[in-house]
C-alpha cells in the first residue's frame, strides 16, 4: 500500500454555537464519513486528532493530545470555532492543569504558535460575530486578535459564515494540500478570506437582482420580487451563496424568501442591523469597512 | 498516566474529573465524588459564557429570531420557533398565524427533531457502546465499511481514539452493523438539514421562521422534495435507528436500571395543531401524578452558580451579573426550579408526560416498545429509556409530518404584516429536541429592552440550589456504581443520554422580561 501522510488538525472551540462543525458534517462532496475515513487529496489524510463534538475519548485522555508533540512535528492544522473571550479567563475554559481551569485561549495561543497555520472557521473565530456584539461582556473577539495581542505570527485563512458553508472549509483545505500554503495565501483578500468564495457581492450573481433592476420589490415575508425592502444586505455581503447554494444545493437564504443578513462580514451581526430593515444612505456608512473589493473598484 | 483521569482526593472520597465532557454540545465538566465505588455527589459544570441575552438588548426585536438561533448551532430551529412564538406574542399577531405559516414552522421544527435525535444517538451517543475495532478484520464486501478497514490498517485512529475501553459487549456482527448504522446515520442527518431548508433557507441556522409566520412559498414542487427526504428519513428511523435502540438494549440491559434521575417531568408542550400541541404540555410530579404547568411557578437559583446572589429570582425578573470567582460556585449555569425543585426536560419527560396524558399516540408507541423490550414503565427513567423516547419521538414526527406535508395549501399566504409597536412584552414557549425552552422579549422605544431564555439543559445540567438539591444529572449520577474509574463509562453514558447542549444553557438566562401573572400554556 503506497504511504499515506496524515495531516494532523486539531478543532478548538471558543464561544461558540458548534454550528461551524454541525455545517461541516453537512458537507455533500465529498461526505462526513469520507472526510474521516478516506485520503481528502491523493496520498493525504485529514487526520481529526481533536474534534470534540465527534471524538470518542473525553476528560484527560483528550486533553493530552493537545500536548502531544508527535502532531507538532510534522505541522498541523489547528482550526478555531468560536470567538475568544479576552476579558477573563473563566469565560471559557478547556480541561485542567494543576487544578486550574486552562482558558480556551491560552491554549488556543499555545497551539497557534506550533501550527503550520491556523484556520478561523465561521464569522465568531474571524471577525468576533455575535459574541463580541454590542452590549457583550466578555471582550470576546477573533483569532486574530487574539494572535496580534500574544504576537503570535502564523498564516491564517479566515472562513467566515454563521455558518460557513461546509465547501468553503474543504475547499480551502484541499487547495492547501494540493497546492501549499504559499500558493493559497496569494489568493487571499484583504480579510484573508479565499477569493474563490468570497469574491463576488451577493447582489451580483442573484437571481433575484432583475427585479431590482426592474424595481420589483416584495414588501411582505412570502411575496416575490427583490427582498431589498425587507432589508437584504446581499449589496454590501460578499459570498457565493447565489451560485453555490446551501445543503447539497437545495437552496439558500433568498432562495426561500428571506434578505441575505451579511453573516460573512466583519461587523456581523451590528453593522448588519437591522437585520430587516432596508440599507439607506445613512446607514451604508456603516458598511464602509467591507468596501471596497475587487469586483468593486474594477467597475 | 496518559489516558487515565485525574484523581484528586475529596473528604468524601476520589473525585473524578472529566472535562471536557466530549460529544455533546458545548463546553462541559463532570465532577464526581467516588466512594466505596459508588457515586456520592455530582458537580455538573457549564465551562463557557457568553451572555447572549446582554447582547440582545437595544436591538431591533426582529432580530432576535435570527440572533437567538445562534445560541445553539444543533437545535437554531427551536429557538428560531420559540423567538417566533415569543414576537407573535408581542406583537399581537399569535391568533392571526396563516395555516400555511404554522404548518411550515411546524414541519421546520420537526425536520431539526429528526437531525438532532439521529445525530444525538448515533453520532454523540453511540460509540459509548459500539467499538469500531470490530471493523478491524472485515472481510465482507461493503465499499464504506472497508474503507472503515482500511482506516483502522493506518493505524491512525483518530478520532475514534482514545477512549474509554473494557466495556464493549455487543458481538462482532452486531458492531459491524452497528458501525453501519453509524455510517447511514451522518448520511440521512444531512439529509434532514437538506429538507429543512426546502422551506428554511439553509441550515444551521435557517432563515425561515420569521415573527408572522415564515418567508418561504408553498409550491408543489416544494412539497414534492420534502416528501421525497421525509421518506428517506422516515425508512431510516423505522430500518435503522429503533432498532439500534433495541440492539443495544439487549447487550446493556442493565442501562434500564441506571441514571434515573429526579423522576420529576416538565413540557410546556411542542408542535402547535389547531388548538392543542402534538406533544402535550405537563408537569408529572415524582410519585407520578400529574399537573398542569403555570410558568409563573418557575424560578431560579444562583448558590452554585457563577453570577451574583441577587441573579436568584423568577425568570422574568432575573438578572445576569457575572461573577466567575464567587466563592462555591462551580457552573455558568443557573439552577431553574420548578415549585422550588428540579424537573427533567427532554424526549423522555414528553413520552411520560404524553403517556401519562393518556395520548393516543404516544401511549400506543410507548407500550409497544416496552413490550418488546420487556421492562415496564417504571424503566423509562434510565439511560435507555431516554434513547428510546427519542427514537420514538422521530417515528411520532415522521407521521405528523406527513400529514403536515397533505394539509399545505400552495399559493394560499404563509405570514402576515408586522408592525412593531413602542412597548410591548411576549413569551414562546416550545421545546427544543432536548427539552422545554421558553423565550421572553421585553420592547421599548421600538428595541429590545429585555430578552431571556430558559432552555433544555439549564433545567437538566442546573447545579445543587440554596436548598441543597442537586440538578437532574446531578442525581442521575449520584448512586451510580463505577465498575472502573479509569474507565467511567456510566458517568458519560449518563449524561449523554440527557442529550446536553451547553451552548444553549450557558449562558443565556438574564436580564428578564416581566413579571406576568399568568402564563398560558398552549
Amino acid at each position: 500500500m503506497p504511504e499515506i501522510v496524515e495531516i494532523p488538525v486539531l478543532w478548538l472551540q471558543g464561544a461558540s454555537c458548534s454550528g461551524c462543525i454541525v455545517s461541516l458534517l453537512n458537507s455533500f462532496s465529498p461526505k462526513a464519513s469520507s472526510l474521516v475515513l478516506r485520503e481528502l487529496t491523493p496520498g493525504k489524510h485529514v487526520s481529526l486528532r481533536f474534534i470534540a463534538t465527534v471524538m470518542a475519548g473525553q476528560g484527560q485522555q483528550v486533553v493530552d493530545i493537545l500536548h502531544d508533540d508527535t502532531a507538532a512535528a510534522g505541522g498541523y492544522v489547528l482550526v478555531v470555532e468560536g470567538s475568544l473571550p479576552l476579558g477573563g479567563d473563566l469565560f471559557a475554559t478547556l480541561g485542567e492543569s494543576d487544578g486550574r481551569e486552562v482558558p480556551i485561549a491560552e491554549t488556543v495561543g499555545r497551539l497557534a504558535r506550533k501550527a503550520m497555520c491556523v484556520v478561523a472557521m465561521g464569522t465568531c473565530s474571524a471577525f468576533g460575530g455575535i459574541p463580541a456584539g454590542e452590549g457583550n461582556l466578555t471582550q470576546a473577539g477573533s483569532l486574530e486578535k487574539l494572535l496580534q495581542r500574544d504576537g503570535i505570527d502564523v498564516p491564517l485563512v479566515n472562513i467566515p459564515g454563521c455558518p460557513p458553508h461546509p465547501d468553503w472549509l474543504v475547499g480551502s483545505l484541499v487547495a492547501v494540500m494540493r497546492y501549499g500554503l504559499d500558493a493559497v495565501a496569494a489568493t487571499l483578500d484583504e480579510l484573508k478570506r479565499p477569493k474563490m468564495f468570497f469574491g463576488k457581492q451577493i447582489h451580483e450573481t442573484c437571481p433575484r437582482r432583475a427585479d431590482f433592476d426592474a424595481g420589483r420589490f416584495a414588501k411582505n415575508f412570502g411575496e416575490p420580487g427583490c427582498l431589498y425592502e425587507l432589508g437584504c444586505k446581499g449589496p454590501v455581503t460578499y459570498a457565493d451563496c447565489p451560485t453555490r447554494m446551501w445543503n447539497s444545493g437545495t437552496n439558500w437564504c433568498i432562495g426561500a424568501g428571506s434578505p441575505c443578513h451579511g453573516c460573512v462580514e466583519p461587523g456581523f451581526p451590528d453593522r448588519l442591523a437591522p437585520l430587516y430593515c432596508k440599507i439607506d444612505e445613512q446607514r451604508l456608512n456603516r458598511f464602509r469597512l467591507l468596501e471596497p473589493t475587487v469586483s468593486e473598484t474594477q467597475k | 498516566m496518559h489516558g487515565s483521569h485525574p484523581h484528586t482526593h475529596d473528604e468524601n472520597g476520589d473525585v473524578i474529573s472529566i472535562d471536557p465532557v466530549t460529544r455533546i454540545e458545548g463546553h462541559m465538566k463532570v465532577e464526581a465524588v467516588v466512594d466505596g465505588g459508588e457515586v456520592k455527589e455530582a458537580r455538573c459544570c457549564g465551562t463557557l459564557f457568553r451572555g447572549f441575552e446582554n447582547i440582545l438588548i437595544g436591538r431591533h426585536p426582529l432580530d432576535a429570531v435570527r440572533l437567538t438561533q445562534r445560541v445553539c448551532g444543533v437545535c437554531p430551529t427551536a429557538h428560531g420557533t420559540a423567538s417566533a412564538l415569543c414576537l407573535d406574542d408581542a406583537l399581537g399577531v399569535a391568533d392571526k398565524i396563516p395555516h400555511n405559516g404554522r404548518l411550515v414552522r411546524n414541519l421546520l421544527l420537526g425536520s431539526n427533531y429528526l437531525q438532532s435525535h439521529i445525530l444525538h444517538f448515533f453520532a454523540l451517543a453511540a460509540l459509548d457502546f459500539v467499538d469500531v475495532t470490530a471493523l478491524a478484520d472485515y472481510a465482507g464486501s461493503d465499499s464504506e465499511l472497508k474503507a472503515v478497514r482500511a482506516f483502522i490498517d493506518r493505524q491512525e485512529l483518530s478520532p475514534f481514539f482514545p477512549r474509554y475501553e473494557g466495556d464493549y459487549r455487543c458481538e462482532k456482527q452486531t458492531n459491524v452493523a452497528l458501525v453501519k448504522g453509524y455510517l447511514a446515520a451522518l448520511h440521512v442527518r444531512r439529509v434532514c438539514h437538506e429538507m429543512l431548508s426546502i422551506f428554511g433557507g439553509k441550515m444551521p441556522h435557517n432563515i425561515g421562521i420569521v415573527p408572522g409566520g415564515v418567508t418561504g412559498e408553498v409550491t408543489a414542487d416544494k412539497i414534492a422534495s420534502f416528501a421525497g427526504k421525509l421518506e428517506e428519513i422516515g425508512e431510516f428511523v423505522e430500518d435503522v435507528y429503533i432498532p439500534a435502540i433495541f440492539t443495544v438494549a439487549g447487550a446493556y440491559g442493565d442501562y434500564f436500571d441506571i441514571g434515573a434521575g429526579c423522576k420529576r417531568f416538565l413540557s410546556y408542550g411542542v408542535f402547535d395543531m389547531d388548538g392543542e400541541r402534538l406533544l402535550p404540555p405537563g408537569l408529572i410530579e415524582a410519585d407520578g401524578k400529574p399537573a398542569k404547568v403555570d410558568a409563573a411557578r418557575i424560578t431560579e437559583d444562583v448558590a452554585s452558580s457563577r453570577y451574583s446572589d441577587e441573579c436568584a429570582a423568577r425568570p422574568a425578573e432575573g438578572k445576569t451579573i457575572p461573577q466567575p470567582d464567587k466563592q462555591g460556585a462551580y457552573t455558568w449555569l443557573k439552577a431553574p426550579r420548578y415549585d422550588g425543585g428540579p424537573a427533567e426536560v427532554g424526549p423522555l419527560a414528553r413520552a411520560i408526560i404524553g403517556f401519562t396524558a393518556g395520548n393516543k399516540v404516544i401511549k400506543g408507541e410507548v407500550e409497544s416498545a416496552l413490550s418488546a423490550a420487556g421492562v415496564g414503565a417504571e424503566k423509562l427513567p434510565s439511560v435507555l429509556g431516554r434513547h428510546l423516547a427519542r427514537a420514538l419521538e422521530c417515528r411520532i414526527a415522521v407521521g405528523a409530518m406527513t400529514k403536515w406535508l397533505d394539509e399545505l395549501q400552495p399559493g394560499e399566504p404563509v405570514a402576515v404584516p408586522l408592525e412593531i409597536p413602542d412597548q410591548a412584552a411576549g413569551m414562546g414557549l416550545s421545546g427544543a429536541p432536548r427539552g422545554a425552552l421558553g423565550h421572553w422579549i421585553e420592547i421599548k422605544d421600538k428595541v429590545i429592552s429585555r430578552y431571556q431564555l430558559v432552555v433544555p439543559t439549564t433545567w437538566n445540567g442546573s447545579p445543587k440550589d440554596s436548598a441543597g438539591l442537586p440538578g437532574p444529572i446531578e442525581q442521575a449520577l449520584i448512586g451510580t456504581k463505577i465498575r472502573d474509574r479509569d474507565n467511567p463509562f456510566e458517568i458519560v453514558r449518563i449524561i449523554r443520554s440527557f442529550d446536553p447542549c451547553l451552548a444553549c444553557s450557558v449562558h443565556v438566562l438574564t436580564a428578564a422580561g416581566r413579571a406576568k401573572g399568568v402564563y398560558r400554556i398552549v
